[in-house]
């Protein structure tokens, strides 16, 4: 109603393709889930009863498996770090709390390859055991990096930063009055902080753990690597190895079930921590000081995860990337230039949708355009793998209709028009990415108050005067965040881009998993270490407001 | 007083306004008019309606009905609106707005950039020094307290030299200490400067504090408009004699053409009531209707009291068993559980046909 200011009066009905758009946006955006969703009802029910048989539940024990093993690491590295980087003072507390978010750069699967190099047989580490004690093969017991275990371990280790951001963030807005009344009412520190630091941060734990799982499931290049078959490794199976695209999309479905169950609990824990807040953002100024060997002993604690998660796996990657590597060709710089200019094309394409919808959404509030923003957020809980089945069945089946079609028109046989092209490849990332974007676009138009624009207005400016003047200027930084975001996540996105990507066509991410594939990782350590160094972007971005708060 | 002098005042006329969302009406056939260099206020609850009619002043929402003059120039109609930027109307709101990517300067000259740049430099140190704001110029608005921020955004707005200035609900993000220097202080500049102005406000001190003229609001109606005198003595409806102030309606039958009988016994007015004999109806009864009076032989039971500084406020009961306000001087200190003495002085008889 009155949010219409910079239409009112300047004829709705003119402006009213804006709200069509957005709808017909939205409808778009949500063809991969709907085409997945179809074939749980349309789809050939023997195919399922064969994935009965023999498949399916092995996929299910085993993503359950990773689910609770990265849940039980997560809230091991996350809670910790979280507790003690926001209410204890210990030495380079400071720095420690922003060097936690550094395994946010790196993708699980990259960090999954390099421990492969170093604790392998033929790996530094187990050579160095030989060498000192003079065992040969099979003579001593040394873990197995790429099993089930093993893949828990590396997504925790980069997983992690999503627990200890939401639960940090709760720690601080805990005021300190609740935990003093708490004192006052007879309780220790400790029994404080079980009986209702904890409670209350727990909503944004649960947070915290399901937008990890979400990531868990998403994964692909992990478990392919450690040979464990989840949903992502059967889906991919089935639609390479058996050509068979509505089985696959049948597993997606499964896969579809989970991710809902996660966005259920995510939405719900999000509510909660609205309640759960004091409403109060002051940073309670009264710490724990930790003295002597508890403050060394947090110290480590908090270095164990940052070694691990990040330092660790970038140092072998350089090593690899500088001494070990046939080093940057050509072959290099092409990939390079494919994946920035595919993640930078990809990156403007869904910001300009997120701005379209989310000024729809703002000069038309109604539930039809309220309806199309959510829908159009959805890609973001959805794995690349689902999305990417979802955009190259319809995709498919088009450029069938459009083939066959100039065929009987005109003799003539065409290609393949957005099928393996780089179009389906944007389609996906678009639908994929969206909801950071429209995130941050809409948090950003959120603070430009309508009373800016009825400002600008009564002192005499058109509505396209007080786009140019109050909202472009004030809408920059929050636009080129979530450019910067859109165009990291495409840099690091593996499953989607591998199904999706034309022949012959890599990117840095692909190139860098097919290496590791063929047991090249030193070759594929050029390529991982740039998209980390690019991943450090948004870290850097991000360490930056938390900064501003401790 | 030199920039103001050319300052166009103007007078406003609102007629059968109705405003509606999706055939839901907000606003309900309101009229009224404002004079030249007048303040008035649209007061009211939450929620009836007073800042759709403010925005619809403005140019911020269509009309459903009737017509907005401005010194008999028609602005809006149900099929013709003047452009909000065409207007040129200042307009303040609750959240302040000023543009938090501009300085001062730049905020208050942004709706003066086509004058010289003399000319702009001229009015924002004559602006800025009546709001006593000087040296200013340069800082960025969040640099600045609650109330700075509110008369820069003040100072914006009348910077044009607007016809009409529109003020929403501009003193309530502010503390009260704050606000109660505030608004005097800018009905001083208004009045200084000439400018007609609408206040939409929730908070009856402000608006007889600031406004010549207060028109009570309700679910999209205006109940009364009036001084602030007449909306508190003379009330239209039952509704603004229990939103203005405190109060108390007593069940009373009519005894004559200028008398009712009541609780507090048979009280006679001034003047005729226009009700008949033996009507039953409500009699409004505010504070200052009934006082202390250690002589009087009518008592009452103290149930509650509230020192006020200047003076005592007792709720007490009378003896019909109707419990009803009354004032004390403040060195008359009784307390709960005491009878006092009561003197009635009501001459002018507010009532209103019997609720059933």
């Amino acid at each position: 109603m009155s949010n219409n200011v910079l239409t009112a009066n300047s004829g709705k009905t003119g402006n009213g393709w804006l709200k069509g758009v957005s709808i017909a946006l939205s409808v778009v955006l949500a063809l991969p889930i709907l085409v997945i969703l179809s074939h749980v009802v349309l789809g050939d029910a023997s195919v399922w009863h064969h994935l009965v048989d023999t498949v399916l539940f092995g996929y299910i024990a085993n993503s359950l498996y990773l689910m609770g093993g990265v849940t039980f690491g997560v809230l091991l590295l996350g809670v910790p770090t979280a507790w003690l980087t926001s209410v204890c003072v210990f030495p380079g507390h400071k720095w420690i709390a922003i060097a936690l978010l550094l395994p946010l750069a790196v993708p699980a699967y990259i960090i999954a390859y390099t421990y492969t190099g170093l604790f392998d047989y033929a790996g530094p580490i187990q050579t160095f055991i030989r060498d000192m004690t003079g065992l040969g093969y099979g003579e001593y017991w040394f873990f197995k990096v790429r099993s089930l275990p093993g893949a828990i371990v590396m997504l925790s280790l980069v997983l992690y930063p999503y627990v200890y951001l939401m639960a940090r963030s709760a720690f601080l807005e805990q005021s300190s009055n609740t935990l003093e009344v708490s004192r006052t009412l007879g309780y220790s520190n400790r029994k404080a902080f079980f009986k209702l630091g904890l409670p209350l941060a727990r909503p944004a734990i649960v947070a915290g753990v399901t937008l990890a799982l979400m990531e868990t499931l998403a994964d692909y290049g992990t478990v392919q690597f450690f040979g464990v078959n989840t949903f992502t490794t059967g889906i991919f199976r089935t639609f390479y190895g058996f050509g068979d695209a509505v089985a696959a999309s049948q597993l997606a479905s499964i896969l579809l079930v989970f991710v809902t169950i996660l966005i259920v609990l995510e939405r719900y824990s999000r509510r909660k921590i609205r309640y759960h807040s004091s409403g109060l953002s002051k940073v309670s100024n009264r710490k724990i000081h930790l003295q002597g060997r508890y403050g060394i002993g947090a110290l480590i604690f908090c270095l164990v995860p940052i070694c691990f998660g990040f330092l660790f796996p970038v140092l072998q990657l350089a090593y690899w990337a500088f001494f070990d590597s046939i080093g940057l060709d050509k072959s290099f710089f092409k990939l390079a230039w494919n994946s920035l200019s595919l993640a930078f094309i990809a990156s403007l394409l869904t910001v300009s949708c997120a701005l379209l919808l989310a000024y729809a959404s703002r000069l038309f509030p109604s539930k039809s355009v309220d309806t199309a923003v959510s829908v159009s957020g959805l890609g973001y809980a959805l794995p690349g793998t689902i999305i990417a089945i979802g955009v190259i069945i319809p995709f498919a089946w088009l450029d069938h209709q459009i083939i066959d079609a100039v065929k009987a028109l005109t003799g003539d046989k065409i290609g393949l028009l957005m099928s393996g092209t780089i179009f389906a490849l944007l389609f996906a990332y678009v639908v994929r990415f969206m909801a950071v974007s429209l995130g941050a676009v809409q948090s950003g138009l959120g603070k430009i108050k309508p009373s800016l624009d009825m400002a600008g207005r009564s002192l005499g400016l058109t509505p396209v005067g007080v786009l140019k003047q109050i909202h472009v200027p004030l809408l920059r930084g929050s636009v080129l965040t979530a450019l910067l975001i859109v165009f990291v996540d495409v840099l690091k996105e593996l499953p989607a881009t591998l199904i999706l990507r034309p022949f012959n066509f890599n990117t840095l991410a692909v190139r860098a998993f097919e290496l590791a594939s063929d047991e090249r990782l030193a070759d594929a350590a050029p390529a991982s270490l740039m998209i980390v160094l690019v991943g450090l972007i948004p870290v850097i971005l991000l360490s930056r407001s938390i900064a501003s708060r401790t | 007083m030199t920039s103001s002098s050319s300052t166009a005042v103007s007078e406003l006329s609102i007629k059968n306004v109705s405003i509606a969302y999706d055939d839901i009406q907000i606003i309900k056939e309101v009229s009224f008019s404002l004079k030249e260099g007048q303040i008035g206020c649209l007061l009211g609850p939450s929620g009836c309606g007073k800042s759709t009619l403010l925005r619809a002043i403005a140019g911020f929402e269509p009309l459903a009905e009737g017509e907005i003059h401005i010194d008999g120039e028609l602005f809006a109609s149900t099929s013709y609106s003047l452009p909000p930027e065409q207007r040129q109307f200042g307009m303040v709101f609750q959240d302040i707005a000023l543009f938090p990517h501009l300085t001062i300067f730049e905020n208050i000259v942004f709706g003066i950039k086509h004058w010289s740049k003399q000319e702009q430099i001229e009015r924002v140190s004559y602006l800025l020094e009546l709001v006593g704001l000087s040296g200013y110029e340069t800082r960025y608005p969040h640099s600045l307290s609650g109330g700075q921020q509110q008369r820069i955004a003040l100072t914006r707005a009348m910077a044009p030299k607007p016809r009409l200035l529109l003020m929403d609900e501009p003193f309530s993000g502010l503390d009260t200490k704050l606000r109660e220097e505030l608004v005097p202080e800018i009905r001083q500049i208004l009045l200084q400067e000439k400018m007609s102005a609408i206040l939409v406000t929730h908070d009856q001190l402000e608006a007889f504090a600031m406004a010549d003229q207060v028109s009570v609001m309700s679910d999209g109606y205006i109940h009364q408009t009036g001084s602030a005198y007449q909306i508190y003595h003379k009330p239209n409806t039952r509704f603004v004699a229990s939103f203005i102030g405190h109060g108390d309606f007593l069940a009373s039958v009519v005894c004559g053409d200028d008398c009712v009988h009541s609780d507090l016994g048979e009280i006679k007015g001034h003047a005729p009531h226009g009700y008949d004999a033996g009507e039953k109806i409500d009699l409004l009864v505010r504070p200052d209707d009934i006082l202390h009076d250690d002589e009087s032989n009518f008592k009452g039971l103290i149930v509650n009291k509230w020192f006020r500084g200047s003076h005592f406020l007792y709720r007490v009961r009378l003896p019909s068993g109707k419990v009803v306000y009354c004032f004390a001087s403040s060195h008359h200190d009784h307390s709960v559980g005491q009878r006092i003495g009561l003197s009635v002085h009501l001459d002018h008889l507010v009532l209103f046909p019997r609720e059933s």
